[in-house]
């Protein structure tokens, strides 16, 4: 199953990549959010996959019966995701006023500060 | 030692406020710090000629084994008491020369700094604070040069000798780090005692090479010696103390301190002697061809420090003795006719020529009187210390009849300067035009006490001798030697040849011309050696620098992923072939039909966001792969990740369609190369990642804290959601940042979105 989430990733970055390297801001953007989900897909296969259920409690219980997930990669993940919704968020509106001020979307004309 | 170290550092900090509140008495309200160093030093002559060091430990990081270790030995006392002694000197002689400057009290930090340096290097019994002082006097010594900093020759002559002196001090750490791998301390004090295990050590060529590499830039032997005629850009208070009786000793005094470890092997007596010998004669037949009074001195002081590295080379008892009156003979004499030099260019309105200063006796009586007395020792006429220490000298050589002819030029060319800059500039007719008149009396003191000095030295030279180069020359050979100066040795045929070199010296004087225009058809060839060398490979550097430079930085995104993604996938790739492969990978889970299927639309739909030329379309194939990760999330036990991927996707797709609504459509096509190189290196990327992920699942840390959250979460933090008590509690910090980070992300969007250029006046 590994194996397969891996290949997932790779592909995630890839194809992230590919559009970052593109000329159109808006696929920058796409490009940035594909690297994202790869990212986070890659801390949670790296950090193992048990199929024993989510790390919550039952009610009345004091200790789990049988091993859970990993509650740690979920953790880390869970503030990858929100951190990089912020990120995306936040290069869409500086792209936005990019576009409204310089009147280019060409990632290539954009390599002075004076454009 | 380190108490009054300090005492010097503080006084250095203290220096420009002293200024501020005393610009008249700078000088004089410095003098007790270096001056308690010489009473300090002087109470413990007694203990240090009777052969026992003073040392003083502190422990400073005990885990590394690293002490301020300080040690006062026969050597160290001769040093620090030259260095101490010659800077309470310059400090009141700074005082009349930058009178009214009105950077005067930053330059009294430099320098007292320096000393403060330049006593740790020679106090210092542990090598790596040694080292760390040795790169603070290159320090000091760069800014002392650069102090005009207004002059471009001024800065390029400072970073010329720093560069040289600091890389020379890389080598010299590379040697001493050898030396402690050979000799197992950091102790200078147990390394002298290790006898002859770094002599019979295999890396012992190395480690000798390393450190004669750093000493000799340091103290400007060939082919490092130019740095040091350069650096009489700097004031002339610092030339005096810095480079030509302190600083660039340094190397000697460090050669010398490994004597009794690193020599009496023929490679040492090759290396030292040669170079040595080669720095005598070169910085004398410089020194000869020079009209300017700095650099006249500046030769025969690389000249000089030269001679100090042959005597070591030679290695013998004697020529160590001669070394070390030398030493002390030099300092003075040198001191002194740096100071009267830049009195005279101070007190004539910056007149700096030897040939166009005359007749100045009337009008400097004092300066005159003990820039005699400073010239005759240099030029070694009795009765003078330089007499003393030449006779021992070539008494030392006498074995050694290459030497000695040797010692004869280079003895003549220093004859040659002694009196071009003792006398020349006071004896004839004032020429038209010049005006001067007398050093205040703050310059005096300098001139008077080392010039009169090196009279004075020389009718006490049986005491000198006893009491400061006997205990030096002992800590020189590692065993105690008797030391005898004297001031009329017998009629012998040394004295013979004293009186010759004498002879010789003067009678060039007087066909000074010749050598005058020799130099000046010479130049080409001298403009031709080292420096040109270094200043070739300081612009190759720089257009090395600046080819890289513009194929690297193009300010182009694509160019600098590329550059990214070459060096992830290089590195990667070859972590890989050092590890081998893979491992662990018995323990996979089994493939699952429904986890393949959303595997199987993941890859369908990037590969769709990639190709589709449509902007929606990209947006909503972006979106099932975000939604897919939901899914996969939620097969293996991570609903709230599964919750919150589901919410963050459908808001970032919500924005991205709102936001692309503004935005144009995908109008730049690149060409189909370009194209064809982005997608292999995506590949090469998406491979290197694939392989990263699968290696990272053996990977297992021996005990994982995740086991601690799982126990502790419900009975601590009282909550059964693991993963929530981790990020509210466990780790309630990091969400903290995170929410800072989400606050910032709003904040910048608001105002971008509700700046408007044409109100904010920009652009």
């Amino acid at each position: 199953m590994e194996i397969v989430l891996a290949i997932v990733v790779g592909t995630l970055y890839g194809c992230g990549l590919y559009l970052m390297m593109r000329r159109n801001l808006v696929q920058l953007i796409i490009g940035l959010a594909l690297i994202s989900h790869g990212a986070n897909l890659l801390i949670f296969t790296a950090g193992g996959l048990r199929q024993g259920g989510a790390p919550i409690l039952a009610e009345g219980d004091a200790a789990f019966a049988q091993i859970p997930a990993d509650p740690l990669p979920q953790a880390l993940i869970l503030t990858a995701i929100v951190i990089s919704f912020a990120v995306t968020a936040f290069a869409l509106v500086l792209f936005l006023r990019t576009y409204q001020t310089v009147g280019t979307d060409d990632v290539d004309q954009l390599k002075e500060t004076d454009t | 030692m380190l108490w009054l170290i300090s005492i010097c550092l503080l006084a250095a900090v203290a220096a420009p406020f002293v200024y501020r509140f005393f610009p008249r008495h700078t000088g004089v309200l410095l003098l007790p710090a270096p001056l308690a160093m010489v009473y300090w030093l002087f109470a413990r002559l007694p203990e240090v000629m009777h052969g026992h060091p003073v040392v003083q430990r502190f422990t400073w990081v005990e885990g590394l084994g690293l002490e301020a270790a300080f040690r006062l030995d026969g050597l160290s006392l001769l040093f620090a008491l030259l260095i101490s002694g010659i800077g309470s000197l310059i400090v009141i002689y700074t005082q009349g020369y930058f009178k009214g400057h009105p950077q005067q009290g930053r330059f009294m930090m430099y320098i007292i700094a320096f000393m403060a340096s330049m006593l740790g290097v020679v106090l210092a019994d542990h090598l790596l604070l040694v080292f760390i002082f040795w790169e603070l006097t290159s320090f000091t010594s760069y800014l002392l040069i650069g102090f005009n900093h207004e002059s471009e020759a001024a800065r390029a002559a400072a970073l010329q000798a720093m560069l040289v002196t600091v890389l020379g001090g890389l080598f010299l750490l590379a040697g001493l780090v050898l030396t402690v791998n050979a000799t197992g301390s950091w102790l200078l004090s147990d390394i002298i005692e290790s006898g002859a295990a770094l002599r019979e050590h295999p890396h012992y060529l190395p480690i000798l090479i390393l450190v004669c590499i750093g000493a000799f830039t340091k103290s400007a032997q060939f082919p490092f010696h130019f740095w040091l005629p350069n650096a009489m850009q700097a004031p002339t208070p610092a030339s005096a103390y810095l480079h030509s009786s302190t600083m660039v000793k340094a190397g000697v005094y460090l050669l010398a301190r490994l004597h009794p470890a690193l020599s009496g092997t023929s490679e040492w007596t090759m290396i030292l002697t040669g170079v040595g010998l080669i720095t005598f004669l070169s910085g004398a037949f410089l020194a000869v061809g020079q009209h300017v009074l700095k650099r006249l001195l500046a030769y025969t002081t690389v000249s000089a420090l030269g001679a100090m590295v042959m005597l070591l080379g030679v290695g013998t008892e004697e020529t160590i003795k001669a070394m070390t009156a030398f030493v002390l003979a030099h300092a003075f004499y040198k001191a002194a006719l740096f100071m009267v030099a830049g009195g005279i260019t101070h007190e004539t309105g910056g007149e700096t020529s030897v040939d166009k200063l005359a007749g100045l006796r009337k009008a400097m009586p004092f300066t005159f009187v003990f820039a005699m007395l400073a010239g005759l020792s240099m030029g070694g006429f009795p009765p003078f210390f330089g007499f003393v220490a030449k006779e021992s000298w070539l008494h030392a050589l006498g074995h050694y009849p290459l030497l000695i002819v040797a010692t004869v030029a280079g003895g003549a060319a220093y004859v040659l300067v002694g009196i071009s800059v003792g006398f020349k500039p006071f004896l004839g007719h004032m020429p038209e035009g010049l005006h001067a008149h007398e050093m205040p009396w703050s310059m005096r003191i300098g001139p008077m006490v080392l010039g009169g000095g090196s009279l004075l030295l020389a009718f006490f030279c049986g005491t000198i001798g006893h009491a400061l180069v006997e205990p030096a020359a002992s800590a020189i050979a590692g065993d105690a030697l008797h030391v005898h100066l004297h001031l009329w040795a017998g009629f012998n045929q040394y004295l013979l040849i004293s009186i010759a070199t004498l002879l010789l010296g003067i009678g060039c004087y007087f066909v000074r011309p010749v050598f005058l225009k020799t130099a000046l058809r010479l130049h080409p060839l001298v403009k031709a050696g080292p420096d040109a060398v270094y200043s070739l490979l300081l612009k190759s550097v720089l257009r090395f620098a600046g080819w890289q430079t513009r194929l690297l930085q193009t300010g182009i995104l694509r160019d600098y992923i590329r550059i990214t993604v070459i060096a992830v996938v290089v590195l990667v790739g070859a972590a890989f072939y050092r590890a081998g492969g893979f491992h662990g990978l018995e323990e996979l889970s089994p493939v699952s039909v429904r986890i393949a299927l959303v595997a199987v639309l993941m890859i369908l739909a990037a590969l769709v966001t990639v190709s589709s030329r449509s902007r929606l379309r990209s947006i909503l194939s972006m979106g099932v792969v975000g939604y897919s990760i939901a899914l996969l999330f939620s097969f293996f036990g991570a609903p709230d990740l599964a919750m919150t991927q589901l919410v963050i996707e459908t808001l970032t797709v919500i924005l991205m369609a709102l936001a692309f609504y503004h935005l144009p459509t995908f109008k730049h096509g690149s060409l189909k190369r370009t194209r064809a190189i982005d997608a292999v290196l995506s590949v090469g990327v998406g491979v290197a990642v694939t392989l990263l992920v699968i290696a990272a699942l053996h990977v297992h840390t021996p005990t994982p804290v995740s086991d601690y959250y799982l126990e502790h979460s419900y009975k601590e933090a009282h909550g059964r959601n693991v993963v929530n008590v981790i990020l509210v509690d466990f780790r309630a910090l990091d969400t903290l940042g995170e929410i800072t980070v989400l606050t910032i992300a709003a904040l910048g969007g608001y105002a971008l979105l509700k700046l408007r250029p044409e109100k904010g006046g920009e652009s």
